[in-house]
């Protein structure tokens, strides 16, 4: 990028034509009848006679919520033709922002509702929604912290595709340091500081020297990939006992709020993990939004020449912010080795680090959206993975395809189009 | 890109380097400028090639330090190092360009089996015992090893001089061989005939998943970064969908997830004889290579894509179709990613599994980046890539380098072509005369 191409207009997006509105218009309402098609239709018709029943509570716990017993067939019925209408009140009226939104999420939620009782009707075994949200939280941690940093860094200007390597780093550091030294919390100390570390080489490529920064998150996660699996091979296996065996992080339950039915056992009873997660969202929310910081980082994404004319050094204030949140995504990966499992493994992210960022877009570069975006991806692994265990004929592999089908059908304009911040990905370069 | 590197980039690269220090031709005359300097900045120029030959040579001394001080027998020899320090270093070095020169071995040419092919009695004997074939063993390995990544790496390349980034070249290879498999062993045609459909069949699979994406940013402005991510998921899952179930591709009286094998009539043949596995697929990838070259540079359209490329704002002003060149651009791209797939399954793999994909996509993008985008590049750079893949195994037996360690290599060359301001630091190179790839290729989420 010249001096002078970042000196462009401030909205003068030639390249991007509106979209065509005929698609856009009938693209919601048509999503939302085929979703009640499928619960009619699929859900309703093929479900096995008989109740489907949700447990709400954990076995032994003191406070404990009765059993909720739905008759299968019906439920699937009933969820299908609300949907259906939401289908025909969207096509006909015009609905607000957050109506929009609102209907987007009831019609997830009765497809979802639909889809459990299909599960379970007819099985002796209540369904037990409060392990299914304890998992879906616990499981989207690497996630939500990946998307969180994906935000601070889209809001600083800087694309962040490294986050995968930031999450597969962290998770290594953490696990070979947590062992060697014996220590849990030093562990997730290194597992912070080596998410930063790689925010350090995304900074320094491209801020410093400019580097399409898609290419180079695309690269450095290779790198992170090849190194990591070639450190593994090379010290993890051979010393296996003293690199590759830490401990893990128990759960701590909050006195009182813990005990909380239903949302105690999913909200305050886990790993040090999900509070990070609790004090991470906060942190960028409030920062991002009602702090001088929030408003000279939203200023140098959008537009750095003008942050510069007033005073702020947008080249440092891009390095320090893209490097303090690697901490954050490195505390995520961290989650995998320290938090869950024990012990790393090659490619152990799995791509979570690429889904972050999707959630990071999905949600519309807020804290909160990329949360609740993040929060519908790790739902979806949880269901397909308790399904697994319940043995349910369900296609596993069709299920754990449809947050990624949604993600597109978002992009595609579901909810409007989704417009980064103005700079993100165009290096600075003080004239 | 390379067309790029002439305009706007060396602007800014020079305004830091004058920055930075003194004008070079001022220098010349400066009392002082030895003959080293001036030697040095004749040789070392800021010139691409010179920069993408210190890049290699960046990475591949990175790399011989991380193997030094990570192999196993090495780290004992360190313990040992205040009583023996010449055994350290000599083990470190030992291992450092031992993984290198067993890599060389496994993928050029192996000595040893020149030496038993001079040590034959004749020429005939030579050739029926395979002795001459085990010469060009290495050789067809490499070849078999780049051709996927040709191809893939021409879907990355292609898409990138229309402005397009295209992460999603697993999802069309999976696109790809998914069809090019299930015409392999599911119909039967006559022999030659066979062979064709499938490759066909391969680009076919492939295209339709480009031309998805590509529609999708035309008409909804979809990014095709996340739409290409979420579609290798989404095949991803898909393949293992098909792979699960009897009635759809899963081979009969097996619990695997792999298909049927393909019939021998939709093989691709092989060049040189059944002993080297170099095969049809190759010269596929070079005909590829060679048309997109054309498409390029001798035609209208890939004027388009070019002028899209550049400044698809200008583009749409000079009244070319940004949308329509997208979606085409995508299509082609998105075949020739199933093209790859095909000459997988028909030249080498002859069966599907859920693993078939393998790393393909993302080994696409560093092959089109280290290519430089143009076809030419790519070749070469699969052809590198395809080498360190096939020497890989030979260094991880002999020295104990895991495999892995082809990934990082890639990663640092690409990294280190990528940022040609880091390699002029490093090496302390004067003012720029091309650009490199570096500061060109930036360019927003938004543009």
């Amino acid at each position: 990028m010249t001096a002078t191409e970042d000196l462009r207009p401030v909205d003068l997006d030639l390249a991007a034509k509106p979209p065509s509105s005929t698609f856009r218009r009938w693209l919601a309402p048509v999503t939302f009848a085929v979703f009640g098609l499928v619960d009619i239709f699929v859900l309703g018709t093929y479900s096995h006679h008989g109740d489907a029943t949700f447990a709400f509570s954990e076995p032994f716990a003191k406070v404990t919520v009765p059993n909720l017993a739905l008759p299968a067939a019906i439920t699937c019925y009933v969820c299908g033709a609300i949907t259906l209408v939401i289908a025909v009140l969207r096509s006909f009226l015009s609905f607000g922002k957050g109506q929009k939104r609102a209907s987007i999420a009831a019609v997830v939620f009765l497809f979802v509702v639909a889809l459990l009782c299909w599960t379970d009707a007819g099985l002796s075994t209540a369904f037990n929604v409060v392990n299914l949200l304890q998992g879906t939280l616990a499981g989207s941690i690497p996630i939500m912290l990946g998307a969180l940093t994906g935000v601070v860094c889209s809001r600083s200007g800087v694309i962040n595709v490294g986050i995968e390597g930031q999450l597969l780093l962290g998770a290594f550091t953490a696990a070979i340091v947590a062992s060697g030294t014996g220590s849990l919390w030093l562990g997730l100390l290194s597992g912070a500081l080596a998410g930063s570390l790689v925010a350090v080489l995304l900074a320094v490529f491209a801020i410093g020297y400019r580097v399409d920064q898609v290419i180079l998150g695309v690269v450095l996660n290779t790198l992170i990939l090849g190194l990591t699996g070639y450190l593994y091979d090379a010290l993890m296996v051979p010393y296996a006992n003293t690199l590759n065996s830490p401990s893990t992080f128990s759960a701590i339950k909050i006195p009182l709020l813990g005990d909380i039915p239903i949302i105690g056992p999913v909200f305050f009873d886990s790993t040090i993990f999900l509070y990070l997660t609790y004090l991470a969202l906060a942190s960028v929310q409030v920062g991002l939004f009602s702090t001088r910081w929030g408003l000279r980082t939203r200023a140098i994404g959008e537009h750095p020449i003008a942050a510069d004319t007033v005073g702020i050094n947008v080249i440092a204030m891009r390095y320090r912010n893209v490097i303090v949140a690697g901490l954050v995504a490195g505390v995520g990966g961290a989650y995998f080795t320290i938090g869950s499992v024990g012990m790393f493994s090659k490619d152990m992210s799995s791509g979570e680090g690429y889904i972050a960022l999707a959630a990071m877009i999905f949600g519309r570069y807020t804290p909160f959206g990329a949360i609740s975006a993040a929060l519908l991806f790790g739902f979806t692994s949880q269901l397909q993975s308790i399904m697994s265990t319940l043995n349910t004929p369900i296609q596993s592999n069709l299920l754990l395809m449809t947050p990624y089908i949604v993600t597109i059908i978002v992009l595609a304009g579901l909810v409007g189009k989704v417009r980064g911040p103005r700079s993100e990905g165009v290096p600075y370069i003080k004239a | 890109m390379s067309e790029q590197v002439n305009s706007p980039d060396p602007a800014t690269a020079e305004t830091k380097e004058t920055r930075a220090g003194p004008d070079q031709a001022a220098d010349r005359g400066r009392p002082g400028y030895g003959f080293g300097q001036a030697l040095k900045d004749t040789l070392l120029e800021g010139r691409t090639a010179t920069i993408t030959v210190l890049a290699f040579i960046t990475a591949f001394v990175t790399g011989g330090l991380l193997n030094a001080f990570t192999n196993t027998t090495v780290l004992h020899a360190w313990g040992d190092f205040f009583s023996a320090p010449g055994h350290a270093i000599a083990a470190a070095w030992d291992t450092a360009v031992g993984a290198y020169v067993e890599m060389f071995e496994g993928s050029i040419v192996n000595p040893h089996t020149v030496a038993a092919l001079f040590q034959q009695a004749s020429i005939g004997t030579a050739i029926h015992d395979g002795y001459l074939s085990a010469v060009f063993t290495p050789l067809s390995e490499t070849c078999v090893q780049a051709t996927p990544l040709i191809l893939a790496g021409l879907a990355v390349a292609l898409p990138y001089r229309a402005g397009l980034f295209n992460i999603g070249g697993q999802s069309q290879f999976i696109g790809g061989i998914i069809v090019a498999t299930f015409l392999g062993y599911g119909v039967s045609l006559p022999p030659f005939v066979h062979v064709v459909v499938c490759v066909i069949g391969g680009f076919a699979g492939g295209a339709a998943i480009g031309w998805i994406v590509g529609e999708l940013k035309a008409r909804t402005g979809a990014h095709e970064v996340i739409t290409t991510i979420m579609a290798n998921y989404i095949m991803q899952y898909f393949l293992a969908y098909l792979l699960s179930f009897g009635y759809l591709m899963q081979a009969p009286h097996t619990t695997d997830e792999i298909t049927a094998a393909i019939a021998g009539d939709a093989h691709l043949p092989h060049l040189f004889g059944p002993s080297l596995r170099i095969n049809a697929g190759f010269l596929i990838a070079l005909a590829c290579a060679f048309g997109v070259w054309w498409l390029l540079t001798r035609t209208t359209t890939g004027f388009e894509f070019r002028a899209i490329g550049r400044n698809p704002s200008a583009a749409r002003v000079a009244g070319i179709d940004v949308e329509r060149n997208w979606v085409l651009v995508m299509l082609l791209a998105g075949g020739l990613a199933g093209l790859s797939g095909a000459v997988v399954v028909q030249g080498t793999d002859f069966t599907l599994n859920f693993q078939s994909y393998g790393t393909y996509g993302i080994d696409a993008i560093t092959v089109a980046l280290l290519g430089f985008g143009r076809p030419l590049g790519v070749v070469l750079a699969a052809l590198l890539f395809g080498a360190m893949k096939a020497g890989s195994p030979l260094m991880q037996a002999a020295t104990g380098t895991p495999v892995d360690m082809v990934q990082v290599l890639e990663a640092l060359i690409v990294l280190f072509v990528a940022a040609p301001l880091l390699i002029r630091a490093i090496f302390r190179l004067r003012a720029a005369r091309g650009g490199g790839v570096g500061g060109v290729m930036s360019r927003g989420w938004n543009a």
